[in-house]
């Protein structure tokens, strides 16, 4: 088991025939997800050869690549002036899951096709911004490299990429169930609360990291959510105690406003839910390792 | 971005948004003239206000209503230069005086928790709306807005419903609301806000001060939001980096930051300055993202704009290698030392992990740069790169 991404993942690339979409639709093959087509209108019809000996087919819709594979997850590449009507194509044609890998999309548009996505309930939206999730051995939607870590029982979750990957690479003697990279920008489809929800459900899970970042309060949100729902272990970490008020931290959700969003209120929040919470990466690999070892004496 | 006042009223204006006429100056000359124009259309009676992206000017003193040509002259003379909390006052802007009967406030944003927008509007404005929310938070009116739909006509008047405003005046501040959703919704903002929005003693609704922050993502819809940054007051380094696509801040600390990903790079900075704490508070000097493909181009350009900054004593390179493999930022490293030559004698301490470790520390290994110090961990890395600093 795993969370929102398994065996019977069929993924379809929107934008697979631009150049980020053919580099990591390639690096998605090699780390074993079931890719069954790419979406480009202008390519329908024609077929895009894959090292290892994969054919993918491209087609005109995502409609048409649904009927024809039977395609229920879809990572959009497209350039972020694009990526509103990509995912709301997407979402038109009733994917269960979309992941918006693209970076820099205007929060506008992210405002509309989350919303528009939500009205009609039939699609999840991982990002906009974020490098994806995987279940590894199992299936990769994305950019996460598919070499750090192996399957294991920790469910891993992370406002950014980078820090995904650390504490993968920390923790890779453990292997994780799920990684969900759920994105840096100030709207995202999926919250850190829909994956604690999903691990705390998911009976392959053990426990759980979860990394958040300044900005927003969707790490307080979070912790309330962890105190009522949340049984199994959780350690979390916190990025930029040391970033100054009103400046964009790379992320464009990165930002403490005034006295909101700061890295020390997060960290409170979860540790008076009873979150254990480690002061740089790799103390907080060390305290998901003590737990580990616990839980396996 | 943020706007200044004077960039909201202009877009406002744009937009129809009822404003009153104003003009910025740059010195007390420009705003004796600015005074003689648009004073006329108010008695003579204009105001003279600071124009710096921060609350509180007027009772810092950046307000001053002025009677004459001459007192604007001599209001913008006191009020340019002026600091309010650590915002220099470079230009003011010289707007028409107004006969107030009465002040709302109104604002339209991005409601990050519930994904959507929020509207908020009061018949009490004019003070600190922080100040409004926390001690009567009954008197203002909080309605959600739909991305989708927006503040059409029924919004509107849900909107002025809730704030409680006289039916005499509904239907005025209703179409005022609108325009300004207009205004956020054509411009990709984040924020349109306006306190006080006024009813005038002609009964007008008008829009007296304006707070507007745009969404840099949205610019290649916007090619006109460029000219609205404000160019004089970015640090020169953030400026120099901006220009080389480099994603730079710049702290006060002593050690450089050169990372990939933006999650990790905060992270650093906080490593940094725990470690610095043993070493008489070193602090980080920078935050500088080089992203995904930190080829050898884009880390020699952001070793160079680190560099730049006197106040940096080390500089510690902190690189998790996830689709970059880390031989190619080693590669980056040793051709951005070479680059920048000898004359350079600070160290840069450098960790790297992840894909393909062995061969990048080989790399550099084999390359032996005197001033090049390789750390295994980012914890050690930080504590030596602090450690140098402090040397």
């Amino acid at each position: 088991m795993s969370i929102f991404l398994n065996a019977d993942s069929k993924v379809i690339v929107q934008g697979m025939t631009g150049s980020e979409g053919m580099k990591h639709t390639q690096r998605m093959l090699k780390s074993g997800t079931t890719i069954v087509g790419g979406v480009n209108p202008r390519k329908a019809g024609t077929t895009v050869d894959f090292e290892g000996g994969v054919t993918v087919p491209v087609f005109g819709t995502v409609q048409d690549a649904i009927d024809a594979t039977g395609a229920n997850v879809s990572v959009i590449f497209v350039p972020a002036a694009f990526t509103k009507a990509a995912a709301l194509e997407a979402i038109d044609a009733g994917i269960p899951l979309a992941v918006v890998i693209t970076e820099g999309v205007a929060v506008k548009d992210t405002a509309e096709f989350y919303n528009y996505a939500k009205d009609k309930g039939t699609t999840r939206i991982v990002g906009p911004n974020c490098p994806g999730l995987i279940t590894p051995g199992v299936s990769n939607a994305g950019i996460i490299p598919a070499d750090i870590s192996g399957g294991g029982r920790i469910g891993l979750v992370s406002k950014s990429g980078t820090l995904t990957y650390q504490m993968m690479y920390e923790l890779r003697d453990f292997g994780f169930s799920s990684a969900v990279g759920i994105g840096g920008d100030p709207i995202i489809g999926t919250t850190h609360i829909d994956c604690l929800e999903a691990f705390q459900n998911d009976p392959d899970t053990d426990a759980i990291v979860m990394i958040g970042e300044i900005g927003g309060d969707a790490e307080e949100r979070a912790a309330a959510y962890i105190k009522e729902h949340v049984t199994k272990p959780v350690v979390g970490y916190v990025a930029g105690f040391t970033a100054p008020e009103g400046k964009t931290m790379g992320h464009a959700g990165a930002i403490v406003s005034g006295s909101s969003g700061t890295a020390q209120a997060k960290k409170e929040a979860l540790e008076a839910a009873g979150v254990k919470v480690g002061k740089t990466p790799s103390e907080t690999a060390q305290l998901m390792r003590e737990i580990m070892q616990g839980l396996a004496g | 971005m943020d706007l200044f006042e004077y960039q909201a009223r202009d877009m406002f204006e744009k937009h129809g948004v009822p404003v009153l006429a104003g003009a910025i100056a740059t010195t007390p000359e420009e705003a004796r003239a600015a005074a003689e124009r648009i004073g006329p259309k108010s008695g003579g009676v204009t105001v003279v206000k600071a124009q710096v992206k921060t609350g509180g000017r007027g009772k810092a003193g950046g307000v001053k209503v002025t009677k004459s040509p001459d007192e604007a002259q001599a209001a913008a003379e006191a009020i340019l230069g002026m600091d309010i909390k650590g915002h220099t006052v470079g230009t003011v802007m010289i707007a028409q005086g107004a006969r107030i009967a009465e002040e709302y406030y109104f604002s339209v944003l991005l409601d990050r928790a519930n994904r959507s927008y929020l509207a908020m509007c009061s018949k009490e404005g004019g003070m600190e709306i922080e100040q409004l929310a926390v001690e009567r938070p009954e008197a203002l009116a909080r309605i959600a807005v739909d991305p989708n739909t927006g503040i059409d006509a029924a919004k509107a008047q849900e909107i002025v419903d809730a704030a409680g405003f006289d039916e005499a005046d509904k239907a005025a501040i209703a179409d005022v609301i609108q325009k300004l959703w207009t205004v956020y919704r054509e411009e990709d903002a984040t924020l349109v806000e306006v306190n006080p929005l006024v009813k005038t003693e002609d009964g007008d609704i008008v829009a007296l001060d304006g707070k507007v922050t745009l969404d840099e993502n949205a610019g290649f819809r916007h090619a006109d939001h460029e000219a609205l940054e404000d160019t004089a007051h970015t640090d020169p380094l953030e400026a120099a980096a901006k220009e080389k696509d480099l994603n730079y801040v710049k702290l006060d600390g002593s050690v450089g930051i050169i990372g990939n990903g933006a999650g990790l790079v905060m992270s650093t900075l906080d490593v940094v300055a725990y470690a610095g704490e043993e070493f008489g508070g070193q602090k980080p000097a920078n935050f500088l993202d080089i992203g995904g493909g930190a080829s050898a181009e884009v880390m020699a350009n952001g070793l160079h704009i680190i560099l730049s900054d006197p106040q940096v004593k080390s500089v510690f390179v902190n690189v998790f290698g996830g689709i970059t493999s880390c031989d190619a930022v080693a590669n980056g490293i040793v051709g951005a030392l070479d680059a920048l030559g000898d004359e350079e004698d600070r160290p840069l301490v450098v960790r790297l992990d992840g894909n393909n470790v062995e061969e990048g520390r080989r790399i550099l290994a084999e390359r032996n740069h005197p001033r090049v110090i390789i750390e295994e961990t980012m914890d050690g890395a930080a504590r030596k790169a602090a450690e140098l600093a402090a040397n």
